[in-house]
């Protein structure tokens, strides 16, 4: 059980006014935000264990190494991760992706095939066109249909014994809807293809098994998760990462350097040249604690329960549209207003403290399927009310007021 | 009238509302008012870049004075559009190019100068001294 008044108390930004109105924040899948006892740890690490890791020997290089080890440790154990060094710190979602991506550069050549699902964030598509132009590999599509959901059927069809790669997110950024990856890493294995899942807005609702779902590859961000901007996790099978090279060069990444040739050091350091963001690694291994100690399993109930709760009620409103209506959804909500541009409702929300996304949410593909140049998107999570979705709400109905 | 009566003026209209309701209200009014862009010049060559919203601005001599057309998708954008060419069209070219542009400061639409506000009112004063510097260059 979620008891939302006290939760709301770790918040400090909560009891912020926004344009003289209480701030009323949802745009939680665009960054999510930080509890006392996350920036606590910000805060403790700066004043007291601040040094560079790895290499030092004097006392607080260790005390810092081992902070930002035992982080590694406890992402492994939220992903249940088989080995430590299957996590790789990155800079965030995108990172991991493009390390992933650029490490397939190699491994692939023409008439392989890659496949993405049509309801990609910008960032899980952009990286396979660069490689698929560097390889000569073929992008296909898994297309939507009207609910915002992948069609399963034609996912089936485009499988074939060239298929090398298949990506997808684990829940749309823009529609909240979630992707049936466990039928889609099956049956891309029994193609023999990898599969890397894009969790950065799953990992805030759903705790990922990853040797469960058997998957090769699972990227997240620290942002979304109550943590940090700025850094992130890769998830990769030991195998997977053994084959793939090295994604940058430098310090840290090496085993043994001459001008000759360099040896490679062994995970996950071969992955993670230079100095890393140290400090956001530790704090984001914080904020998987703070989120753990509360419960995804609360944490997803109270989400959907909000998830209901808005959706009846926006739906009262007449003209009111909402995009994504797959059973299988995350607390995110995008709709539009017959006849209004997004722009419009966002703006007027914003004067009301309410802070939602407008625009395509990097997702132009959804948005062109749709025919919508965009969509008011409201993403809720566990220290929302539903005194704020009423206010959401009657601020929807203003804008409608105001601009109809 | 110059620019900077124009200007004045539209202070003075701005200065009688009480809360950003009102102010709003009124820009969206501008908005549903302001006479559309011919479709002929809806192209993608006139769209100016970085808006969340679509604008379209048209620019074209008439004697020796610069008058812009413009539109867009969002109506709140339109409304500030309109308030833009209220201020700018029918002027010299070079009386564009060297007016200030406080006065959305002062009436209430700063939010709106911030390089993150995805309307773009920066691009778009920007374009519309961009066309005046153009025309100018033309009339030497």
């Amino acid at each position: 059980m979620i008891n939302v008044e006290d939760i709301r108390k770790d918040f400090p930004i909560l009891s912020r006014k926004v344009n003289g109105k209480p701030l009323v924040y949802f745009d939680n899948a665009a960054t999510s935000q930080t509890p006392k006892q996350v920036i606590d740890v910000i805060v403790d690490y700066y004043s007291n264990y601040n040094a560079n890791i790895h290499r030092g020997v004097h006392t607080l290089s260790q005390e810092a190494t081992d902070l930002y080890e035992q982080a590694r440790y406890k992402i492994q154990a939220h992903f249940n991760a088989k080995f430590s060094h299957e996590i790789i710190f990155t800079s965030g979602t995108t990172h991991g992706i493009n390390l992933v991506a650029n490490g397939f550069s190699s491994l692939l050549k023409k008439g392989d095939d890659i496949i993405v699902s049509a309801l990609e964030h910008h960032s899980n598509i952009v990286p396979w066109q660069m490689l698929c132009e560097r390889t000569g590999a073929t992008l296909k599509v898994i297309p939507m249909n009207d609910d915002g959901e992948l069609v399963m059927s034609e996912f089936d069809k485009l499988l074939s014994a060239n298929t090398k790669l298949v990506f997808t997110n684990h829940v749309s950024n823009a529609l909240g809807t979630v992707n049936p990856i466990e039928y889609i890493i099956e049956k891309a294995h029994e193609v023999g293809a990898a599969v890397l899942i894009d969790g950065a807005q799953s990992a805030p609702h759903i705790k990922p098994d990853v040797q469960k779902l058997d998957v090769d590859f699972y990227v997240v961000s620290a942002h979304k998760m109550c943590g940090p901007t700025g850094v992130g996790a890769l998830y990769g099978k030991e195998a997977w990462l053994k084959k793939l090279p090295p994604y940058q060069g430098g310090g840290e990444m090496i085993a043994e350097v001459t001008f000759e040739k360099t040896t490679y050091a062994e995970l996950p350091h071969k992955f993670e040249a230079g100095t890393p963001n140290i400090a956001g690694g530790i704090v984001f291994g914080a904020a998987i604690d703070y989120m753990n100690n509360i419960g995804f399993e609360a944490i997803a109930n109270y989400e959907n329960e909000l998830l209901e709760y808005a959706t009846e009620k926006l739906l009262n409103i007449e003209g009111l549209k909402i995009y994504g209506t797959s059973k299988h959804k995350t607390s995110v909500i995008s709709f539009n207003l017959e006849g209004i541009h997004p722009y419009d409702v966002g703006t007027i929300l914003d004067k009301l403290g309410i802070a939602v996304r407008t625009g395509h949410h990097c997702a132009q593909p959804i948005m062109d399927y749709y025919k919508i140049p965009g969509t008011v998107r409201a993403s809720l999570a566990f220290y929302n009310t539903k005194a704020e979705i009423d206010s959401l709400v009657e601020g929807v109905k203003k804008a409608k007021m105001m601009l109809a | 009238m110059s620019i900077e009566e124009i200007q004045n003026e539209i202070i003075d209209e701005f200065s009688m509302f009480e809360d950003w309701e009102e102010r709003y209200q009124y820009m969206i009014d501008l908005g549903k008012d302001l006479p559309l862009i011919e479709d002929q010049y809806k192209t993608d060559s006139n769209i100016i870049k970085g808006c969340q919203s679509k604008v379209w601005v048209h620019a074209e001599m008439q004697d020796d004075k610069l008058v812009f057309t413009a539109d867009s998708d969002a109506i709140i954008t339109k409304g500030i559009i309109a308030i833009l060419i209220r201020t700018f069209s029918n002027q010299h070219p070079k009386d564009i190019i060297h007016s200030e542009t406080d006065f959305i400061d002062k009436i209430g639409l700063k939010e709106h100068l911030s390089p993150t506000r995805a309307n773009g009112l920066i691009s778009m004063i920007k374009q519309l001294k961009m066309y005046a510097i153009a025309y100018q260059t033309q009339l030497k």
